[in-house]
């Protein structure tokens, strides 16, 4: 019974369905491929151009204003992550405390800056020196040692940084609590034991470990912030997306300059997924018994099967 | 005749420890002599591994008197009075004592070798090289030399609890506590690590041990404690206590174990 089963031939599931689906998805892509490069527009005036104006992408795609905004949102996403990653630690280290004063101040900080919205948040900043015009070190209701002017300190670029790292404080510190969080109680009490005091235990022991559950996240805030950051070109901020605004306002070709920045969120952010992964793949040491393959030494192997099948790997 | 004379190296009087209304322990007295081995037996939930903790203060007993070679437990002695001890001070005592867990509750993110090296370097402020040859002559002792750069991970359970040990015995304790050391393990990896807490035994270290392994009491202990709702029942030589036992509850016990 079982050698008769052996020696017929299997025929194997067919599935109709991909087939059709596949179509489908080619015939759109062939229709997207061709309104993008080769099809045109007649005006209202008679006249025919390109659909998507390509010449005046690439007219403007590396030019200086664009290419000083691109500048701006780099700096802009990476200045208010690191103060939200600090922000965001710190929050979190707080929220745990055992003291309710400082669970409370971390809670009421969490509260609203995740209760409002980023937009209004960076008007606010922006608007600050109305009211509070000086800013003073000294002893509380008492004698003042300096004092700082709003105006002139908090520039859009300052309240920029400022608005989107408290933003994004709040966020990252629920990010990682959840870290904190997911590290087990014996790995605290393992390091204890050891004499390890609680900032080293936090340091060299539960933040560690909480990473694995941080990095992912963490990379999507990233990416996410990189966009957030065309916010502030609502208080004056040279960023990408003002570039594009200042140069469509004075030629009116709004599509085309949209695009123009488009293709630089989507190169930049590109990049950030790659380094994402690998960042994720660096901090799950140890959590696995054996690494993947990155895909870069799957095709390696790949290739080097290819050229020697049958030899080893 | 003279042990009457040497610090006992644990030392329990009436502690107790409650959680809200809850007795957890309800007045243990018990005494551990430098190089002793006592063996804590009894019933899941009876207070053992409380017990343990309280030793090395990661939990703070309600009440009583407990001392750690002649120190008590969380406080320091300043004239008539006692002082709680800061939190480094607590540290400082914590190193002094070793700790081995159930789950073995090695770091993951390290290997063996540098499970074993942190505390040194981390607590004491020991030189890291010297430390790490130190650290691989400890996992050549419990038999894991060629696992030095494993992960945990890629490790049995007998060889993550034999690091473990390893991990506790690079502090240069005075004191060892083993709580429930093999009862994780699967039945075949239980020897290798009694194996080498036999060794410890027969080299001198102080040992507390919560186990269920009544060949290993036998054979190793100076003492066993039969504990029972954060009591102690029944206490003596493993001879009295296991072969001969006076209470209902202590036989009852060792009928089910074994
Ligand atoms: N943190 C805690 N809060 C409340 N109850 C606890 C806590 N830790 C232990 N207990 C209780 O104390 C008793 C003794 O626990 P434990 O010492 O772990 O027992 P054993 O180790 O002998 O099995 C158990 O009833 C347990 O539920
Ligand atoms: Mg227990």
């Amino acid at each position: 019974m079982n050698d008769e089963r052996a020696a017929l031939p299997t025929v194997p599931v067919r599935h109709p369905g991909r087939w059709v689906g596949a179509l489908v998805v080619l015939v759109l892509a062939v229709m997207a491929g061709h309104s993008l490069f080769f099809s045109d527009v007649t005006t209202a005036t008679g006249l025919h151009r390109e659909r998507f104006e390509w010449s005046v992408i690439n007219e403007y795609f590396t030019s200086d204003i664009i290419l000083r905004g691109l500048v701006v949102t780099l700096q802009l996403t990476v200045l208010a992550m690191v103060l939200g990653v600090v922000l965001g630690i710190v929050m979190a280290v707080l929220r745990l405390s055992p003291n309710p004063l400082m669970s409370g101040a971390s809670w009421l900080y969490i509260w609203f800056f995740r209760g409002t919205p980023v937009y209004v948040q960076l008007l606010f900043w922006y608007s600050i020196s109305y009211v509070f015009p000086t800013l003073s070190l000294g002893i509380p209701f008492g004698p003042e040692f300096f004092t700082v002017n709003m105006n002139t300190a908090v520039t859009p670029y300052v309240a920029a940084v400022v608005g989107l790292g408290l933003n994004e404080g709040a966020y990252m510190a629920e990010i990682v609590r959840a870290g904190i969080l997911s590290v087990d109680e014996g790995q605290t009490e393992a390091a204890q034991a050891l004499g390890m005091s609680r900032l080293q235990t936090m340091r060299r022991i539960v933040l560690p470990q909480a990473m694995r559950v941080i990095a992912p996240p963490t990379g999507n805030e990233v990416i996410s912030m990189l966009k957030t950051t065309s916010l502030a070109a609502a208080i004056t901020v040279g960023e990408l997306t003002n570039g594009a605004k200042i140069i469509y306002s004075r030629t009116y070709e709004v599509i085309p300059l949209l695009m123009v920045a488009s293709f630089w969120y989507l190169i930049v952010s590109s990049v950030l997924t790659v380094g994402q992964y690998y960042v994720e793949r660096y901090f799950a040491k140890g959590a696995l018994r054996e690494m993947p393959p990155t895909p870069a030494q799957k095709l390696r192997a790949k290739f080097v099967g290819l050229r020697n099948p049958g030899g080893v790997r | 005749m003279s042990r009457s004379f040497t610090v006992p190296m644990v030392l329990a009087r009436n502690v107790r420890k409650s959680y809200g209304a809850f007795e957890a322990l309800r007045g243990i007295d018990l005494e551990v002599g430098p190089g002793q081995v006592m063996c804590l037996i009894g019933p899941s939930g009876s207070g053992k591994s409380t017990f343990l903790r309280c030793i090395n203060h990661l939990e703070k007993i309600s009440a009583g008197l407990l001392a750690v070679d002649g120190d008590l437990v969380g406080y320091r002695r300043g004239g008539d009075r006692l002082y709680e001890l800061r939190d480094r001070e607590v540290c400082a005592k914590r190193a002094e004592i070793g700790m081995v867990f159930q789950r073995f509750n090695l770091f993951p993110h390290m290997t063996a070798v540098q499970n074993v090296c942190l505390g040194p370097v981390t607590v004491k402020g020991d030189d890291k090289a010297a430390v790490r040859e130190r650290a691989i002559a400890l996992l050549d002792r419990v038999g894991l030399s060629d696992k030095v750069d494993s992960y945990p991970t890629q490790l049995s359970g007998g060889q993550q609890q034999r690091v473990a040990i390893a991990r506790a015995l690079a502090m240069q304790p005075k004191l060892m506590l083993f709580d429930e050391p093999t009862s994780a393990l699967d039945p075949e990896l239980v020897g290798d690590v009694l194996d080498v807490m036999k060794g410890l035994a027969n080299d001198g270290m102080t040992m507390v041990v919560v186990t269920h392994e009544m060949g290993f009491a036998r054979e190793v202990a100076d003492s066993v404690v039969f504990m029972d709702a954060g009591a102690v029942v029944e206490s003596g030589t493993p001879e009295q206590v296991l072969g001969n036992p006076q209470h209902e509850r202590t036989k009852a016990f060792l009928a089910k174990v074994l």
